[in-house]
């Protein structure tokens, strides 16, 4: 650590938090992640402030125009505004993308906490359940959940699709929560403060809990980064998001059958996904480099 | 050895059941149905209807119904599509060019990361080592949606150096382009790993051993730093199948390749059930013995794994 940083905080030592939020600071990795994902989340939230026209505007006669004044990126197959229907794509990928790891968070952190903090038999049946749903790889489990659960025509996907990626996307998540919780409850000061007469609900949540968080925030970040991914593999296959649901993995499934007459609609709804999913590993990434003791 | 493997194989064998189990809970959870899906639009009358029953043993209850379609995948009986064709018959139709395909990925994906991981290992933040990180870090952010239908557009059409689409009887020439495209999906862990492996590996007291000795730099790299660092390139093999399973269905259907992922494609757009269960299970069947496998070829090789 330099001395200007001591210098800085003179009464008060910084926590872990504190040293990697001062270690972020200087990463432009992490300064890039940022921007981007404040850019998606406000085209996610307010579409109109990126452009005005209407992505369902749609007019056979301009099909597969070049870009034009309005229309920076051209016309697709159904004469739709490129450029719209790609910001307006933003809003299901991170809607799905948020709930769908909201829900493996909270399933991966229930696993993990039970399986680490109370171990023995509890321990090994989760942990063998784990084994088992690693055993079914993530796109071939969501095909078969997904198709079940958007059999209703009348829904645009997002639930199903969320809910697929949700119940299967916990397993990475739970391992590190199960290995952290265990490094971590080792440690004497939770000895200590079981000695002082902590109940296992003080101590999962006051002491063992917040100090297991960071490996857990890392890794949900970059699942994010996957369930983004993971949506616009599904609507691409069409088991995904459909209907009038706007999505990148829907455009790109459309765009690919033209793409020897326009290249456009392909190219655009492909470089913001990626760029989306981008962000957000190399966000995770950054905060991993900043919370590992290790690299300092 | 011998426990380990017996180990192993009991694993195997809950993994097995529980991941079928899954698979199969999975498909019938939401079920309204499935001798109406069967028919389609028609109606049905009672008799046909107690026929179809019996004959799908849809009056049994779920665990009884699991157990027939356990009997299914062990006996090789995985189901009949809508189509009215058996599933083992367009399996075995379709894996041959899928195999070739997917040899042909983790080959250029091995050689690749093995390559590049090694030199960027050498020659830690060089130009070449952080030029390499930029790159696995865009190729780990790409999706197959992404990756495939650009790939066929760049070096495909735009600038013709690819074959643009590859049919039945592919040549490997055509299945180039496909292949590593599925390949950019598992390049760049392995290559992360291999280089992470490698630059442990160099500081090992045998290295400094071997290079007292007065070997040569290759000979210290090539046989005695590589062959411990792969080891954990090789179990990696096992875990990506099933992103290369995965990635083969985009990648079979953006290149028009008649293998597994194709036809599974094709299952899911004309919503047919039966086939895409059917092929899934398969898959899942092939991932966990691939898996197996590799553990067993990984104790074989290094012996500290095998008295965890």
């Amino acid at each position: 650590m330099s001395e200007t940083a001591l210098l800085e905080s003179p009464g008060k030592p910084r926590g872990l938090a504190g040293d990697a939020w001062h270690d972020l600071r200087r990463s432009k990795i992490f300064w890039l992640a940022a921007v981007l994902i404040v850019v998606i989340l406000l085209m996610a939230a307010w579409p109109s402030l990126f452009t005005s026209a209407d992505p369902r505007d749609c007019v056979l006669s301009r099909q597969h125009d070049g870009p034009t004044g309005g229309a920076i990126f051209g016309y697709d197959f159904q004469g739709c505004d490129v450029y719209a229907k790609t910001v307006y794509g933003a809003r299901y990928s991170i809607i799905v993308g948020v709930f769908a790891t909201l829900i493996a968070g909270v399933i991966g952190l229930a696993f993990g906490l039970a399986a680490g903090f109370f171990g023995g038999w509890l321990d090994a049946v989760l942990s063998r359940f784990i084994d088992v749903m690693l055993g079914i790889p993530l796109l071939l489990g969501a095909i078969v959940l997904a198709k079940r659960l958007s059999a209703d025509p009348a829904s645009n996907g997002v639930f199903a699709v969320t809910v697929t990626l949700g119940l299967l996307g916990w397993t990475t998540a739970a391992r590190v929560m199960r290995s952290s919780v265990i490094a971590a409850k080792n440690q004497d000061y939770v000895a200590a403060a079981r000695m002082l007469g902590a109940g296992n609900g003080r101590l999962l949540f006051r002491h063992i809990l917040p100090n297991s968080l960071a490996s857990y925030i890392v890794v949900l970040t970059i699942l994010l980064g996957i369930n983004i991914a993971s949506e616009a593999t599904l609507s691409f296959l069409g088991i995904g998001l459909k209907g009038d649901a706007i999505s990148w993995g829907i455009a790109i499934s459309e765009a690919t059958g033209y793409i020897r007459v326009a290249a456009g609609p392909l190219i655009w709804p492909s470089v913001f996904l990626a760029v989306t999913v981008l962000a957000f590993i190399m966000l995770g990434d950054a905060v991993r480099d900043a919370f590992d003791p290790k690299l300092r | 050895m011998f426990r380990y493997i017996v180990r192993r194989l009991l694993q195997m064998v809950l993994t097995f059941f529980g991941a079928t189990f899954i698979v199969y809970a999975l498909m019938f959870a939401v079920q309204d149905d499935p001798i109406q899906a069967l028919v389609g639009e028609k109606p049905i009358t009672d008799s046909q209807r107690a026929a179809l029953t019996e004959r799908y043993h849809l009056g049994d209850n779920f665990f009884a119904q699991y157990w027939y379609y356990i009997k299914g995948l062990l006996t090789g009986d995985f189901g009949t599509s809508m189509t009215n064709r058996k599933v083992a018959d367009m399996l075995a139709d379709a894996w041959p060019v899928t195999l070739r395909l997917s040899v042909m990925a983790i080959v250029i994906a091995a050689t690749i990361a093995i390559l590049a991981g090694v030199v960027s290992a050498i020659r830690r933040g060089s130009i070449f080592d952080n030029a390499t990180l930029v790159v696995t870090l865009i190729v780990l952010a790409m999706p197959i949606v992404v990756i495939a239908p650009i790939a066929q557009l760049v070096f495909g059409i735009k600038l013709g150096w690819f074959p643009v689409t590859a049919g039945r009887d592919a040549s490997l020439w055509q299945l180039l382009l496909p292949a590593a495209v599925l390949a950019s999906l598992v390049v760049a862990t392995e290559l992360r790993v291999t280089r992470a492996s490698v630059a442990e590996n160099l500081r090992a007291d045998y290295v400094r051993t071997a290079r007292a000795k007065g070997l040569t730099g290759a000979r210290v790299i090539g046989v005695h730093v590589l062959r411990n660092s792969l080891i954990p390139v090789i179990t990696l093999i096992g875990v990506d199948l099933g992103a290369l399973m995965s990635g083969a269905i985009v990648t079979e259907k953006v290149f028009n390749i008649p293998g597994v992922g194709f036809n599974l494609f094709r299952g899911i757009r004309t919503e047919d059930g039966p086939l895409v269960v059917g092929f899934v299970s398969v898959l899942v069947i092939v991932f966990l013995v691939v898996n197996l496998i590799v553990d067993l070829l990984y104790a074989a090789l290094d012996p500290r794994i095998r008295y965890e």
